[in-house]
Formats: structure tokens, sequence, C-alpha cells
């Protein structure tokens, strides 16, 4: 029987009400739980208190304003995949939220809290980094926006600080139509994490590739990007051999460890497939939709 | 330190005074009484322990007693109404929808949110839906086909 160790409980009823709870010492956000909870159950988190912040309704929207997509910290991984303005601008939240664990854990675990989990493992660090989204910080100052790219410290941790709370997350929405994007994972079984994944996003302008974005997930990639992938192809054309080559910096940039999902060459082969085919996908999506632009 | 929790569960309001950590289905299950959840992995994999939080399928394992208090739970013991089964619990005896019947629990109540929803599921909607519940006896094509039955003996009252 799996039992968290001691815990005192508060209920936030406001973000301001919750950011005064979490400036005290030894509190922490519960949000979905779904991560948090199993922690506390192996005794791998033992909190003081928990600020239970599933009541701010505030936090949980998907909306599109001021040119940038925006999701509220607390939007749950059900209503991203169910999102028609987050799917249509980025078809790469679909494909990575289709598997993330399963569709009941997708109803209560939040966006919000994935990002702040820290997981190597997790699937939407790596897709808010290949989107190059931007996290909103709130504290009881204001407001600091942070790269996704600078979120993470490290596994486990984030630049959030105590007397903080993640609001939003804000992704630039392509200006133009020939943006496309893919999100390609290998699970053990269905609702596992991966053993390795890859997202790519490709802005293309007649055939040459724009700006890349690639991130990769549970293969020790800093900042879940392949940042010397992305150099290669951008400026570059957007066809197959280009793909494989960015594809193959990618696995040798990255640093996979050996683990109980696979060894780790299993894992660097992984990244350089996963890649090239969410690269394809992108391409082939972002060309779907420049002609959809230019017909409509 | 205990906290005052304050559940609606299946149309009834039950208050106890529980530990902060306390898990929803072993609140169910040992203040409550309420048996028919099973409480299964404990790690969030099985699924023998939804149970409907705020109207939505949920592991209980995996989600304090706490995060309950002022909102509403549906379990099993809800499906029945009146002396009458819930076509779902008709289906799964039609069709040998279990085995050892651990798993049912669970399997019924995302079942049933399921045909809410979606009162026609293609057999592709019900494995996808339950794919985060085990069943280690049917091998799911009893579970589906129960899940189908229901769906085609719908009464018209769904809740």
């Amino acid at each position: 029987m799996q039992v968290p160790s001691h815990v005192e409980y508060e209920r936030a009823t406001s973000v301001e009400h919750a950011l005064a709870l979490l400036g005290r010492p030894d509190h922490q956000v519960l949000a979905g739980g779904h991560s948090l909870i199993p922690m506390m159950k192996l005794r791998l988190a033992q909190p003081g208190v928990l600020v239970d912040i599933n009541g701010l309704a505030e936090l949980a929207y998907i909306k599109e304003a001021g040119g940038q997509l925006r999701i509220g910290a607390l939007a749950r991984h059900a209503d991203l995949l169910d999102s028609a303005v987050a799917g249509g601008h980025f078809p790469i939240f679909h494909d990575a939220e289709r598997v993330v664990a399963d569709p009941i854990v997708r109803l209560w675990g939040t966006v919000g809290g994935s990002l702040c989990q820290a997981d190597p493992s997790e699937d939407l660090s790596a897709v808010f980094a290949a989107v190059r989204a931007t996290a909103v910080i709130r504290g009881q100052d204001g407001d600091r926006e942070i790269p996704v790219r600078d979120f993470h410290l490290g596994p486990y941790e984030t630049v959030v600080g105590p007397g903080e709370l993640l609001a939003e997350i804000r992704v630039p929405v392509p200006a133009h139509g020939g943006t496309g994007s893919a999100y390609e994972k290998v699970a053990r079984r269905v609702g596992d994490w991966s053993v390795a994944a890859a997202g790519a996003v490709l802005q293309l302008d007649q055939g040459t590739v724009a700006q890349a974005g690639i991130g990769l997930t549970a293969v020790g990639a800093e900042h879940f990007v392949a940042a010397e992938a992305e150099d290669f192809l951008r400026g570059r054309l957007a066809t197959e051999p280009n793909f494989k080559a960015a594809a193959m910096i990618a696995a040798e940039h990255c640093h996979p460890v050996a683990d109980q999902r696979g060894p780790e060459d299993y894992k660097r082969h992984l990244v350089a497939e996963l890649t090239t085919r969410a690269l394809r996908r992108a391409a082939g999506r972002a060309a779907g939709r420049a002609t959809e632009r230019a017909s409509a | 330190m205990t906290m005052r929790v304050a559940v609606t569960v299946n149309g009834t309001e039950y208050a106890r005074d529980v530990e902060p950590r306390l898990l929803l289905i072993h609140f169910l299950r040992d203040e409550l009484g309420l048996t028919g959840s099973h409480w299964g992995c404990d790690t969030s994999n099985c699924g023998s322990c939804v149970v409907w939080l705020d109207q939505r399928p949920v592991k209980a394992c995996t989600v304090l007693a706490a995060m309950a208090d002022g909102r509403s739970v549906r379990t099993v013991e809800d499906l029945e109404r009146d002396g009458r089964l819930d076509p779902v619990q008709q289906g799964f005896i039609e069709c040998h929808g279990l085995q050892c019947g651990f798993c049912t629990p669970g399997m019924m109540m995302t079942a049933r949110w399921l045909l809410d929803r979606n009162p026609d599921p293609a057999e592709a909607e019900i494995r996808e839906v339950l794919s985060g519940q085990v069943c280690r006896c049917t091998g799911y094509e009893n579970i589906v086909r129960s899940v189908r039955w229901a769906a085609e003996h719908a009464q018209g009252t769904a809740t």
C-alpha cells in the first residue's frame, strides 16, 4: 500500500490567494496531481502543505489573442487535445496529446503541471520547446516571461521560484500559411512514457526552410532542443536528404542513457528515425497549409 | 491533523474527518463502506478504481479525498437505479464482459461516461477510451462487445 507522508492541505480561492500561500515555506502547488501524487505515494516528494489550484477557473483556457495562442496553465491535456484553435495552428499539440498517458489521466493532468514537473521523459516540454513557446510566470510583483527553452534548469527543476506560479504558455501564431508541425513517439506500450520522441516545426518559404524547431523527449537533449539540427536546416531546401542529415545531427548531439527502456545506441537510432518522420510530416503539413491558403 | 471533507457521493452527502493525505479510493471504501470501486495497482495504471468526480472519470487512487471536498462523486453503486441495471451492466452480463470482475467497476464507469457523450461509439473509440484500464481475463474482446451491446440497447434514460 502506497501512502503519502503527512501533509496539510489548502485550497486556493484566487490566483492572488495561491501566490500568497506559495510564498510560505514548504508550500507546493497541487494541480491535476497525476505526477505529484504518485511521487508523494513513493515518498519521492514530501511537501509540507499542498496548495490546490484546481478551483482557479481563470487559469483554465485555450484561446487565440494578440497573434498568440494562449494556454492557461490549468488547461487539461484533454482540453488541448480537443482544442480546434490549438490543433489548427499546431497539429503537433494533437499528435503529442494523443500519446500522453491515457484518456482518463488526460482529463485531470494539466499542461502547466507537465511543464513544471520537468520530467525528462515528459512529452510537452519538447513540444513547447519546438514551437518556441514562452512561459508566463506570475508572482506577487507581477508577471515575468521566460522562453520555454530557458524554463527547465534540469530534471524536475524549473525557473519557477517560491511564491510564483506558472500562469500561461504563449505561442506565436504562424504569420503565413507555410508552417507545419508534427510529433512522433515510440513507447513500449499504450500510455507509457517515451523511449524517445521527436517534435518538429517547419516554416517554409518556397521550399526553403525559413525556420525550424526540433524538440526531443527522453534522450537528454539540452533544454529538450536539437539546436545543431535546427541550425543545419535553416536556409536549406526542405528535402528528404536534408531531413535525414538533420536527424543524424540530432541523434549525434543528444545524450540518451541506457535504462530499462533501451540501450543508448537504440535510442540514438530512434532519434534519427523519429526526427526524420516528424520533419517529413511537418513539411507535408506546411505544404498543405500553403496550398489551402493559396486557394482560399 | 485531520480536516473535514464533505463529498456528495451518488446523490448523498457524506462528511468525515480525515487526514489530507487520504486517497479518494480509500475514503470511498474504508470511510464510506462503498467497496464497489476496487483498489488495484495503486499507480494510476490499471483503472479498476475509476469513479466520476464532477461528472468526469478519474483514477481514485491518484486524487486526494480533500480534493473532492465540496464536489460530487459517482461510483459503480449508482449505475443500478430502482432495481434496473444500467444497460452497461446488462451488456457485461449478456456478452460475458467479465470473468474475475476486478476491473469491471472501473470499466463500466468509463463506458457509461463514453456512452453519455457518444451514444454510438465505434469499436476503436471504445478501445481508445478504455486504453488506460487493464483487464487480465477477457482479452478485452468481450468488454468491447458489452459496451456495444449497451449502445444498441440504450433505454434513452442515460443519466
